[in-house]
């Protein structure tokens, strides 16, 4: 996918991993179950209303905490199509791009974007575009490497392209 | 220019002369972790690897702690998941219940980690190993996936903050109280992609559990790695902690790759810290950057004490407890939950009379585990219970109810608060 496009669900700071997925489902890995209490402990009715193609924008150190996949794995299976955040904490990040939940950082997005606003991302050039406003704003491309293992689909493609 | 400790051991694991910060490198892997909530999505990516196979069956560590003994039949099936691929693999460091422990409490105790490794873990906390100076960093499930089948991990190298120690703690100060004002100091995010190494004559003061403590806590403030310099001290804990290989015969850790940073890194903050200004430091709810000393505490009742973890369920830390708990009694209608990290110093403890202290005194004492760490089992909170916790996280709903309050403390002013039934000062006994 080359680009994002959906409605906003806005957080602030250090969204950290339990809420994303909290410990108590983490018996299970499955997608589909996981993606049933995405964001349940700081938005009961994220699940009810994310649409596929949503876009989560949020603020600082996105994805604090545990090292759990199945939180982007969460997020990704509930259909949102784009995190975008001021920051990322690093586990959260290198797990996004292994699975291949496009993530984008960008300070003025993150400030600016309203939730419900629609937004739209563009993998390619990295330029997010606030429909609902009109702005438009210049997100952090990644390093070669990284585009590379996103290209490929996640890391394990990668590595079996590699061979 | 030069290089901090953890660019030189990240360097000499890509095989380079030189390593700068923010460059991309491919590093070869001393171990790899997994538990039994990371390792089975990790195993069952495996299956998509063109080569079968593991890298290397003595260079990976499989830990079920976090719901075992097994909680449920989900859990059940994760471990028996773990379990097999173990078998399968050959896998030399699986460790079933009845001999394992909290993670990362055991690879150390294990003989498994020396300085100069580079690790990583399926599990955020793996940071704990740099208190013997060894490059360990939590990943993902994909990651430890990759590690298991190449040997391999790619890393951006990180810059560093320079944490300098003088001087020593006072009585019923410990390595828990460091580490939260010092997330206090920086935030949760302050050391976001970059090193904790920690420096000066104060680390020398510091014992093995108190470093293993503030390592463990790195990534609170958002750190990929803490990490300490290799003294006599922890030369002393690697002699005392030998590998024991499959054939039962321990080989003695070697200390040879003991890596210093040279004299002109370059630290993106340097911070000065007398560790004999410390005092107990509580975090509030809901993140652990909100630390108070108790000249801001108000009385504040609680309702459950938790004293174990990865941070906390060592040997010092449970000695701290029981010898304030020894002849007293915890307040009525309060649950005090004891959970020593490892099976060895569930033995400890039970030599040195600490479990009959912590019975006595009305906590129960439980096999190791995670438990409600992170909400898991044995000791979930109600709807606006609170908690004086040694644990690591006082996030939203962590421990229970998204209305419940974790208050992270040390084990002796959790067990000062257990008597209490308030979170209570250590330093009046
Ligand atoms: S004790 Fe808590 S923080 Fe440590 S590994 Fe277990 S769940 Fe994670």
């Amino acid at each position: 996918m080359k680009e994002a496009r959906g409605k906003v669900f806005r957080y602030g700071d250090n969204v950290d991993t339990d809420v994303i997925i909290p410990a108590r489902y983490l018996a299970t890995s499955e997608p589909s179950e996981l993606a049933k209490h995405c964001m349940e402990d700081i938005d009961k009715n994220f699940i009810k209303n994310v649409h596929q193609g949503d876009i989560i924008v949020a603020q600082k150190n996105f994805g604090c905490g545990s090292s759990r996949e199945h939180a982007p794995i969460a997020i990704k299976a509930a259909g949102v199509s784009c995190v975008i955040a001021e920051t990322f904490a690093r586990i959260f990040y290198r797990n996004a791009i292994n699975i291949g939940l496009p993530i984008v950082e960008c300070k003025e997005a993150a400030e600016a974007i309203q939730a419900g606003d629609t937004v739209s991302v563009n993998f390619d050039t990295g330029l997010i575009t606030d429909e609902t406003t009109g702005q438009t704003f210049q997100g952090q491309s990644f390093p070669p490497f990284m585009q590379k293992l996103i290209d490929a689909g996640g890391l394990i493609p990668y590595i079996n392209s590699q061979e | 220019m030069g290089m901090t400790m953890t660019q030189k051991i990240l360097a000499a694991g890509a095989g380079l002369n030189h390593v700068e910060a923010g460059q991309l490198i491919e590093a070869n892997l001393d171990l790899v972790l997994g538990n039994d909530i990371t390792a089975p999505v990790a195993i069952k990516e495996m299956d998509r690897f063109r080569k079968p196979g593991v890298f290397d069956q003595d260079k990976i560590a499989l830990v079920p702690d976090h719901f075992v003994p097994a909680k449920d039949i989900k859990s059940a099936e994760n471990c028996k998941c773990v379990r097999e691929f173990a078998r399968r693999n050959i896998i030399t460091n699986y460790f079933e219940v009845g001999q394992m422990g909290i993670e990362h409490a055991l690879l150390p105790e294990q003989g498994l980690v020396s300085p100069g490794d580079v690790i990583i873990g399926a599990d955020s906390h793996t940071c704990t190993y740099g208190a013997l100076g060894a490059f360990s960093t939590g990943v993902g499930s994909t990651d430890m996936a990759a590690g298991m089948a190449t040997g391999k991990a790619w890393f951006k190298v990180p810059s560093a903050i320079r944490f300098n120690l003088h001087g020593k703690l006072n009585k019923w100060v410990s390595g828990k109280d460091v580490i939260l004002h010092i997330i206090g100091m920086i935030g949760v995010d302050g050391a976001l992609y970059q090193s904790m190494e920690f420096a000066g004559e104060g680390v020398s003061s510091l014992s093995m559990d108190d470093r293993f403590t503030i390592a463990n806590m790195a990534i609170e403030a958002g750190g990929k790695n803490g990490i300490f310099p290799v003294d006599d001290r922890a030369k002393e804990y690697l002699a005392k902690h030998p590998t024991r290989k499959p054939d039962g015969t321990l080989t003695a850790q070697d200390a040879g790759d003991v890596y210093e940073a040279d004299p002109d890194a370059e630290y993106t903050a340097v911070y000065d810290i007398d560790l004999s200004t410390i005092r107990p430091t509580v975090s509030f709810p809901h993140l652990p950057e909100n630390a108070k000393t108790f000249d801001e505490i108000p009385d504040i009742e609680i309702q459950q004490v938790v004293i174990g973890s990865c941070t906390n369920g060592r040997e010092q830390d449970l000695e701290q407890a029981a010898k304030i708990l020894t002849g007293r009694h915890i307040k009525e209608g309060l649950r005090c939950i004891v959970i020593p990290a490892t099976e060895k110093i569930y033995l400890t403890a039970l030599h040195e009379g600490w479990l009959e202290t912590f019975i006595k005194a009305g906590c129960v004492v439980s096999t190791p585990t995670c438990g409600p760490c992170l909400g898991g089992y044995m000791g979930i909170l109600a709807a606006g219970e609170r908690c004086v916790s040694t644990t690591n996280r006082n996030f939203v709903g962590r421990m229970g109810d998204v209305t419940s309050e974790i208050y992270l403390a040390s084990p002796a002013t959790a067990a000062a608060s257990a008597i209490a039934g308030k979170i209570a000062d250590p330093t009046v006994y």
